[in-house]
């Protein structure tokens, strides 16, 4: 019995969905207001998130007639499954480092790879023009990010010499954050690079690009599937901070004073993503491929180059 | 039942749609995005795409070419969902009522729940007028 309901309530409640869900959508309410205070304006009350959400639930679901309805609908359900999957794993290893399995760094940075999944899924099901066009883009996007952000993470890897995040949190705590080492800190610039782009906010926000393809691959969507595809969003900008949190900069702590800094510590990383994103125009997509298959994944190879001989 | 409105209220999407207007009205809706009017106060964004929508905003003379397209994105919006018809010629059509190429008002052709005359009408107007309508939900 136990055994069914540990992982239930893990997955649903803490620290799966309902709790990365609600810190998800303040995350997202302190970019709105962020955004909104960067370019001089009041910006939305704290539950703006949420009201939008629950309004989407609340609407009426159209499936236009050309779409398959199948992939159209269980589409923004996938990329849902996939980001609470990847918090609830990131955090219970972060609770318990003992609880580790053989493979867990692999099973999350594929689980990472579910909500632009979902994302092409759904923009290519939805047979309009401007969402085959989003999802293509996003599709380029993905093969972009990739190489750098996996190269990034396996310098990691290479550093602590095991797979296992059990041991990359152990290493850390022995031997310093990986920020400490020069090889963490340039994997950590180009891991922050990627997730701006993973969580397509501007400069790459190509895919959704709302002042010329009307938000791309979302276009045919209404409802409740829309809320979840923003709702998938919201919770992503809490789940990838926390993870490059994990990897690079020493896992989360709970007690005492160390609460406080692993709060500080994703509130910095946020603070940087949106800042990035306030700051720069979008690029196009050759561009940004160019940009993250040239410079970023460069610096990328440099750090990884650097694990090797040991810095 | 509270559950249901209380979000509609909070966070209306508009699409802006354009029946031949003389883009006027369009460049005072815009004002309402800026720092100094900053709808997004109220929750209210503009969007692109006519599916996420909770209000249409219509503006112009509503043209012949026009009626069709008119037509299809309000039955494009899922509902429950606003009809705005933002300045004089969405609501009467104003100077234009003559013309051989004008059908006649927008709710000649679909229904609308909140008319804002001016020509353009200020921002304020339309802050007001939106403010008013989701009243009425
Ligand atoms: S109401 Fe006046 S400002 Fe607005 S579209 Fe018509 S003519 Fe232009």
């Amino acid at each position: 019995m136990e055994k069914v309901i540990y992982p239930l309530f893990y997955f649903l409640i803490f620290p799966g969905f309902l709790f990365t869900g609600i810190v998800g959508l303040l995350a997202s309410w302190v970019d709105r207001k962020v955004t909104a205070r960067v370019q001089w304006r009041v910006g939305p009350p704290w539950y703006q998130p949420l009201a939008d959400i629950l309004k989407l639930l609340g609407k009426e679901t159209i499936v236009p007639a050309g779409p398959r309805a199948t992939f159209f609908l269980l589409a923004p359900v996938l990329g849902l499954v996939g980001v609470t999957l990847v918090s609830t794993v990131v955090w219970v290893l972060n609770l318990n480092p003992g609880s580790s399995f053989v493979g867990d760094l692999v099973v999350v940075l594929y689980l990472l790879a579910l909500p632009p999944l979902a994302v092409i899924i759904g923009g290519a099901a939805s047979k309009n023009p401007l969402g085959a066009l989003g999802a293509a883009r996003e599709m380029k996007l993905v093969l972009g990010y990739e190489l750098p952000f996996l190269i990034a993470v396996f310098t990691v890897v290479v550093k602590v010499g095991s797979i296992l995040f059990g041991d990359i949190l152990n290493f850390q705590e022995f031997n310093g954050i990986m920020l400490r080492h020069p090889s963490g800190i340039l994997a950590f610039v180009v891991a922050i690079v990627c997730s701006q782009a993973k969580l397509t906010l501007i400069p790459f926000d190509i895919p959704e690009a709302e002042q010329e393809i009307m938000s791309g691959p979302y276009v045919e969507y209404s409802g409740a599937p829309l809320a979840i595809f923003k709702l998938t969003r919201a919770m992503m900008l809490f789940a990838l901070p926390v993870f490059l949190i994990t990897v690079f900069w020493g896992g989360l702590h709970f007690s005492g004073w160390n609460l406080l800094w692993t709060i500080l510590k994703y509130v910095a990383l946020l603070v940087v993503i949106v800042v990035v994103r306030n700051t720069n125009p979008r690029l196009r997509i050759d561009q940004a491929i160019r940009f993250l298959w040239g410079p970023v994944t460069a610096v990328a190879i440099l750090g990884m180059i650097l694990a090797v001989v040991g810095l | 039942m509270a559950l249901k409105t209380w979000p509609l209220k909070k966070s209306p999407w508009i699409f802006h749609l354009s029946t031949g207007s003389c883009n006027n009205c369009d460049i005072e809706l815009l004002d309402c995005l800026t720092p100094r009017f900053d709808v997004e106060r109220f929750g209210i964004l503009l969007i692109g795409s006519v599916r996420h929508a909770d209000a249409l905003v219509v503006t112009g003379a509503l043209t012949r070419q026009c009626v069709p397209r008119v037509k299809e994105c309000y039955d494009q919006m899922p509902k429950p969902g606003l009809v705005i018809a933002v300045g004089q010629c969405a609501c009467t059509s104003c100077i234009f009522r003559d013309s051989y190429n004008i059908v006649g008002p927008i709710d000649k052709i679909i229904p609308v729940n909140v008319y804002i005359p001016g020509c353009p009408p200020k921002p304020e107007a339309m802050i007001s007028a939106i403010v008013k309508a989701l009243g009425t939900l």
